[in-house]
């Protein structure tokens, strides 16, 4: 079966994940899970690694995380020591370009004086060096190159260092300062960091319920799904999602348009908001803008709406949320949480899942999935809360103007958080926090990332029977 | 007396919110507030036969903004002894 990811660090996760939840639902998992490795690596000819005896080393710890990972570091993104690499800690060389020029820019603007000039070409001296990338700058030729390790380079809040052992080099999560947006889980071009999985909590909540009839178990879906599974209908995924054992799949996007409805009240009567839906940029404002955490909205994300919401309907019910995110899988585990959302899983783990069950989705009926409105459906993507909180605001006939500052990507956030925490961002009252470029469909655990998903996502919504956020909402007005 | 309308996508599609709507006004009308509960259900599973009700722990289905007063008459003033 063929199965689309960006890259093959993702089919090695899926193909684990997947022997994992086989034998799981099979019931052997304790006595054949030690199987695995060789199961997915057989023969003894190396592709990945020095030898196969090492990468069926690292398939252990993948099987490890896929289990649950490390129950005794309490963040969901964790380090598979043995699979990092140890990038080059050299960070900046120069290379064949150097012609030895006679402008010796890089030595006269390093400002350590790392640089000499050796038989007419630049050295850099390491143990001065602090790497700021300053002659790569100015070299004429483009001769020096900054590398920094692709870890490294992909966590915008400097949650990770390397160890500085000497001969282990690993790369090191800082869990004081990490928001769990997965991105690093994403770059790591050797799979050595991952988000440790909740499937098995899954499974055998699916296995407890006995088909049902012990109590039912929803899954509600993040509206990023519009631009995954290319290769089925989201009807039909959702008739997989069932078959898997789900009483029903709710549209988490019914969730974000009760977000977008009391969050518009709350603007209205704060004056200055920031939005709360993306629980890495949240996890961002506590750990590194403490002073602005007062103005983070009150208002639950809308996963923990709809789930709330559902559990109203159905006391003794079980919602497990499956989406791109892996920060999603710290939010549950809040306090405050808890109570609502029992599980998170991600698009990967969903697709594991399903294939572990031969269940293809691309072979069956399509079952129909509406709750929400157009504008629940596009907070997926970037500027799609604050347009649905504008909506809101109108529909409600509140008189107050939204002005705004859209935050693409955490490098984004934190412009923003800072001017606001300086009093300097006078030209906005609302700050739309995605920790992800693009927003959620740039989530860490999308199955594919591509230039077309945004257009996905606003045709998705379009699709909604319900246009407005208030005609959504009309049926979850009972018990409230 | 419990009732659930449900608000799966099948009977969504169909209206649960007209079904809901007609309900509500009923019980003001009747002034049942006190004796019956009106809730959603995502899904009862009759997603063929929407819009799928349950009334006092019974399916009713194919309910219809045509037939919602009717229904709520036959299930739920009756047995309530209303009228």
């Amino acid at each position: 079966m063929n199965r689309n990811f960006d890259t093959d660090v993702q089919l090695l996760k899926y193909k684990v994940l997947k022997a994992v939840s086989k034998r799981a639902f099979e019931g052997n998992l304790e006595t054949s899970y030690y199987e695995i490795p060789k199961e997915i690596i057989p023969g003894n000819k190396a592709t990945m690694r020095c030898c196969v005896y090492k990468e069926r080393a690292i398939l252990g710890e993948r099987v490890h995380m896929a289990m649950g990972g490390d129950p005794d570091n309490p963040n969901v993104i964790q380090v598979i020591g043995v699979a990092c690499d140890e990038c080059p800690v050299h960070r900046v060389t120069v290379g064949e370009s150097c012609r030895g020029c006679i402008a010796h820019r890089c030595q006269n603007v390093c400002p350590k004086g790392a640089i000499s000039i050796v038989n007419r070409r630049a050295v850099i001296d390491h143990s001065k060096c602090v790497a700021c990338g300053k002659c790569a700058q100015v070299c004429s030729y483009g001769a020096i190159q900054v590398q920094d390790r692709p870890c490294e380079r992909s966590c915008k809040v400097g949650a990770i260092r390397m160890d500085t052992t000497e001969g282990d080099e690993k790369a090191v999560i800082n869990n004081d300062k990490c928001i769990a947006c997965g991105s690093c889980v994403y770059q790591c071009p050797f799979g050595a960091i991952v988000d440790r999985s909740f499937i098995l909590d899954a499974i055998r909540m699916l296995k407890e319920s006995k088909d049902k009839k012990e109590y039912k178990v929803y899954a509600i879906i993040a509206p990023a799904i519009s631009s995954q599974f290319a290769y089925a209908k989201i009807g039909q995924i959702v008739t997989g999602i069932k078959m898997l054992g789900f009483h029903e799949v709710v549209e988490t996007a019914l969730g974000a348009d009760m977000t977008a409805y009391s969050e518009a009240a709350e603007l209205a009567e704060k004056g200055f908001l920031t939005s709360s839906c993306c629980p890495a940029f949240v996890s961002y404002v506590e750990k590194f803008f403490p002073q602005m955490k007062e103005h983070v909205s009150h208002n639950p994300s809308p996963m923990v709406q709809i789930a709330r919401y559902i559990k109203e309907t159905d006391p003794t019910g079980k919602v497990i949320f499956i989406g791109p995110c892996t920060a999603k899988k710290m939010e549950f585990q809040r306090e405050e949480v808890r109570p609502y959302v029992d599980c998170v899983l991600t698009f990967e783990e969903l697709q594991a899942l399903l294939d572990s069950r031969d269940i293809e989705p691309e072979n069956l009926e399509e079952s129909l999935l509406d709750n929400a409105s157009y504008y629940g459906r596009i907070f997926a993507r970037s500027g799609g809360l604050s347009a649905a909180v504008e909506e809101a605001l109108k529909e409600r006939g509140i008189d107050f103007a939204v002005k705004p500052e859209i935050c693409d990507g955490i490098e984004e956030c934190r412009l923003a958080l800072l001017k606001a925490s300086k009093g300097l961002l006078k030209e906005s009252n609302f700050i739309e926090g995605m920790a992800c470029v693009g927003g959620c469909i740039g989530g860490a655990a999308c199955l594919t990332h591509g230039p077309k998903d945004k257009s996905e996502v606003d045709k998705y919504g379009r699709l909604a029977m319900e246009k407005g956020i208030i005609d959504a909402l009309r049926v979850t007005t009972l018990s409230r | 007396m419990d009732i659930y309308v449900c608000v799966g996508s099948s009977c969504h599609l169909k209206g649960s919110y007209n079904i809901i709507h007609v309900f509500q006004e009923l019980i003001d009308q009747y002034n049942l507030k006190d004796q019956v509960e009106l809730k959603a259900s995502f899904c009862l599973g009759r997603c063929t036969d929407g819009v799928a009700t349950k009334i006092n722990g019974e399916f009713v289905d194919h309910v219809s903004p045509e037939n919602a007063v009717e229904v709520f008459h036959e299930h739920v003033l009756k047995p309530l002894g209303v009228e």
